[in-house]
């Protein structure tokens, strides 16, 4: 702030406080002369007494001015002056947070040194991860971390991106990105159909087989490259498998046609930025053992 | 015009009573009551519609699956036009009818134009439709409680401008030399609402139904609460203190408490209000200086706002007996009891600890209530009841009975909302900063919420019975106007006639 608006805010601070004390003072009697005297003037018939300011009210009022003054003195609020007590809202939040890393990272790090397998033997690890889960996951994934509608489940070993903990690590810090792109330009109405009733055959299911026969053709030239000739789908690329009846976007003919047609873009986001290694190992552990039980 | 029409009164009363109220007596001699009387019956529907919503809204809350598939009926969308609707529709209203009937009469002298009045009528009910049609269309500036898009903002200073000229003018023109401290109250609060609508609408237009604000970043939120404090400091305050100081001192029957009083806080209220606002951003981005003055100033506040709750209050003392068959009075004294609990709960909530824990919880949503239903509308629904016979040329309102079952159920329906909203706020308070002997948080946010059920089904109860005691008022006014005033002595009006207006 410049000094200009530093020197606006003090005054404009300093000149209320005066007004506001002066105000109180100045009407300030000890009792009125005849308490039944009314100053003289009528409203429309509202006639108005000239009690004086009540005294607990009057002391109330310059508790708090008092009050007011004092804080500004040792708190930052004129201007540019600091306050006498050096405060300020930054540095308390860093002293929050280096006063708790101090209290409990020793414990996280504890966990940090071991390998993910061995950090599942220990309940207290796994707790504290489904802690920090529930704090940063589950808004996506739900609390029970099966996920939902767009969002993997994460409980029942299937993975898109692999399920090894360094996979899930991995995920976890860097984030990762699906494409699945649009193909109603290159398959054409009937194409979507025909494709679809192969994917859907595929899972296992019945679907007419001259549609499906005719979308095999296509799938072996435009989709094989990322699901794979048997449709298993590739962990590389984040691919899915699309024969073991796991819908991220719906498994019905018709929801299958509209991914082919629109497309998919799942995005996880990364937590490298905001946890810390020792957090994201544990969460890691947690999620990693889900998917063993 | 109005004096000629007042000749044939006398004849015109029996004669026409079967059409309900007839025109002469809906003329004022002298007064121009029908802009006040319009603004009293469209605060009584614009309440009923806000209030409406507002227990969907709850209803949305308690169960989310009544945000339907169709966008405009999104809570999203209907929360702004709940709080529009309640604020500048109903209170609005209250407020003109109210600010138009004590400028008149207390300065002894008619309004200057009577098409300055009626275009004030139109231009603000044109405002409030425009809000009911594009806040559900989802066009917004995003700004709370001043949501609506550029060209209506404009509209809106226009109308403003109008009511300044018109409220001021006949001030002017006033028969009595003293302003009348309910004048000083609705000055203020028109003059600042002028300067905080345009100041904060500053905006730059792309299209017709988009704008963008001329700040950005703390600076935008910063003009956005200084704004929206004064807005319940002047509007919702400044506003219904000047209602408070004319129709107490009326319904009582008693003179004003202290002369002297009214000046001090007068004063104090509005030099120290309009430095509130930085309290809605503790703990923020905005610079420690500004967070500080906003809570030394919130807790300032406290003294001031005390003392238009100790003067209307004290206004009694020597008529308290009228507490008991009077419920219009009732309403009035009530709600100045909202009005000193949450005046003490504001500066409370501002301290830099306590918003710690309150902040981002139903907490402010109990305390906005406690100040909305508790304070602005019983106070507006008690000066309404004084006013609407008066208007219609009755004795007194259909059935004080009536009056006193609204009162209690908006008492019973404020109390259920506050008290499920403070359970509420200091429950997710308290779990959102819960934390483990490992550092982690205890519950997650989820679980807040879902802990939170309760209340909101307590909440939605408690609006809804303030909802229906709005539908009591509408009937009882409804009947006021069309029941035939020689019939009277039979309807079943209660025993009391003391709530007969002056």
């Amino acid at each position: 702030m410049s000094s200009f608006w530093s020197a606006w805010v003090i005054i404009l601070t300093v000149v209320t406080f005066i007004g506001t004390f002066w105000v109180l003072f100045a009407n300030r009697t000890r009792a009125p002369a005849d308490p039944e005297q009314t100053t003289g003037h009528a409203a429309d018939g509202i006639e108005e007494y000239d009690n004086p300011l009540p005294y607990w009210w009057f002391l109330m009022f310059m508790i708090t001015l008092v009050f007011g003054v004092a804080y500004l003195v040792v708190y930052p609020g004129l201007g540019n002056f600091q306050g006498l007590l050096g405060w300020n809202s930054t540095q308390q939040w860093e002293n929050e947070v280096a006063r708790a890393e101090e209290r409990f990272s020793a414990v996280r790090y504890r966990y940090l040194a071991m390998p993910i397998e061995e950090v599942t033997e220990h309940p207290e690890a796994l707790r504290m991860g489904q802690r920090l889960y529930g704090v940063n996951c589950s808004v996506c994934h739900g609390a029970d971390a099966k996920g939902a509608y767009g969002f993997p489940n994460l409980a029942d070993g299937d993975w898109l991106w692999g399920g090894t903990p360094d996979a899930i690590k991995h995920t976890l810090i860097y984030a990762r990105q699906a494409a699945m792109p649009p193909w109603e330009a290159a398959l054409g109405d009937e194409g979507i159909r025909n494709v679809a009733a192969y994917v859907v055959q595929l899972s296992g299911r019945e679907v007419n087989d001259e549609m499906a026969a005719a979308g095999k053709t296509q799938y072996d030239m435009l989709c094989v490259a990322c699901h794979g000739p048997e449709g298993k789908g590739n962990p590389v690329l984040g691919a899915p498998n699309l024969t073991n009846g796991i819908w991220l976007y719906g498994g019905s003919e018709s929801e299958i046609q509209h991914t082919l047609r629109v497309g998919r873009n799942g995005v996880m986001p990364a937590f490298g930025e905001q946890l810390s290694e020792d957090k994201i190992h544990l969460i890691t552990a947690y999620i990693y053992n889900l998917s063993q039980e | 015009m109005s004096e000629t029409a007042i000749s044939s009164a006398g004849s015109a009363t029996g004669t026409t009573a079967q059409m309900g109220v007839d025109k002469a007596t809906l003329n004022h001699p002298v007064y121009n009551y029908k802009v006040v009387r319009q603004f009293a019956v469209m605060t009584v529907v614009w309440g009923i519609v806000g209030m409406l919503v507002g227990v969907l809204i709850a209803a949305q809350l308690a169960w989310p699956i009544l945000n339907t598939e169709l966008p405009y009926f999104h809570f999203g969308r209907l929360r702004p036009l709940h709080t529009n609707a309640v604020i500048f529709a109903f209170g609005g209203c209250a407020l003109f009818a109210s600010s138009l009937f004590v400028v008149q009469r207390t300065c002894q002298v008619r309004l200057i134009s009577d098409t300055l009045a009626a275009a004030v009528f139109w231009g603000w009910q044109l405002v409030i439709l425009c809000a009911a049609i594009t806040l559900p269309l989802g066009l917004t500036s995003s700004k709370e409680y001043a949501e609506l898009e550029w060209p209506i903002d404009l509209l809106i200073a226009v109308v403003w401008v109008l009511y300044a000229i018109l409220y001021f003018g006949t001030i002017m023109k006033r028969k009595v030399q003293h302003i009348y401290v309910a004048n000083w109250f609705f000055g203020a609060f028109i003059i600042t609402v002028a300067i905080l609508h345009i100041v904060n609408s500053l905006a730059i237009p792309v299209s017709m139904t988009k704008s963008y604000s001329i700040y950005a970043g703390t600076v935008d939120a910063m003009v956005q609460w200084w704004y929206g404090h004064n807005a319940v400091g002047f509007f919702l305050t400044a506003g219904f203190l000047g209602i408070m100081y004319y129709f107490v001192p009326k319904q009582a029957e008693r003179p004003v408490y202290s002369y002297r009083l009214s000046i001090v806080h007068f004063w104090a209220l509005i030099a120290v209000y309009i430095w509130a606002g930085p309290h809605h951003l503790h703990y923020t981005a905005l610079p420690d200086w500004a967070q500080s003055l906003g809570m030394v100033m919130s807790l300032i506040l406290l003294a001031p706002s005390w003392g238009g709750m100790i003067n209307g209050m004290m206004t009694l003392s020597g008529a308290w007996h009228k507490l008991r068959t009077d419920p219009i009075l009732r309403f009035l004294v009530v709600s100045l009891s909202f009005y000193g609990m949450s005046t003490f709960e504001g500066p409370m909530m501002s301290i830099k600890t306590v918003n710690a824990l309150s902040h981002y919880t139903d907490w402010t949503i109990g305390h906005v209530h406690s100040g909305a239903l508790g304070w602005v509308a019983m106070v507006s629904i008690g000066a309404m009841y004084h006013l609407l016979p008066i208007l219609f040329g009755r004795e007194r309102m259909y059935s004080i009975d009536l009056i006193n079952v609204h009162f209690w159920m908006s008492t019973i329906g404020t109390v259920l909302y506050i008290a499920s909203m403070w359970v509420n706020g200091i429950l997710q308070g308290l779990m959102w900063r819960a934390y483990n002997q490992d550092g982690t948080l205890t519950y997650t946010f989820v679980e807040a919420l879902q802990a939170s059920y309760p209340g909101y089904y307590v909440r939605l109860i408690g609006g809804g019975i303030f909802f229906l005691g709005m539908l009591v008022m509408a009937y009882n006014l409804y009947m006021t106007v069309t029941t035939d005033e020689t019939a009277e002595e039979q309807a079943p009006s209660g025993s009391q006639p003391v709530a007969g207006a002056a």
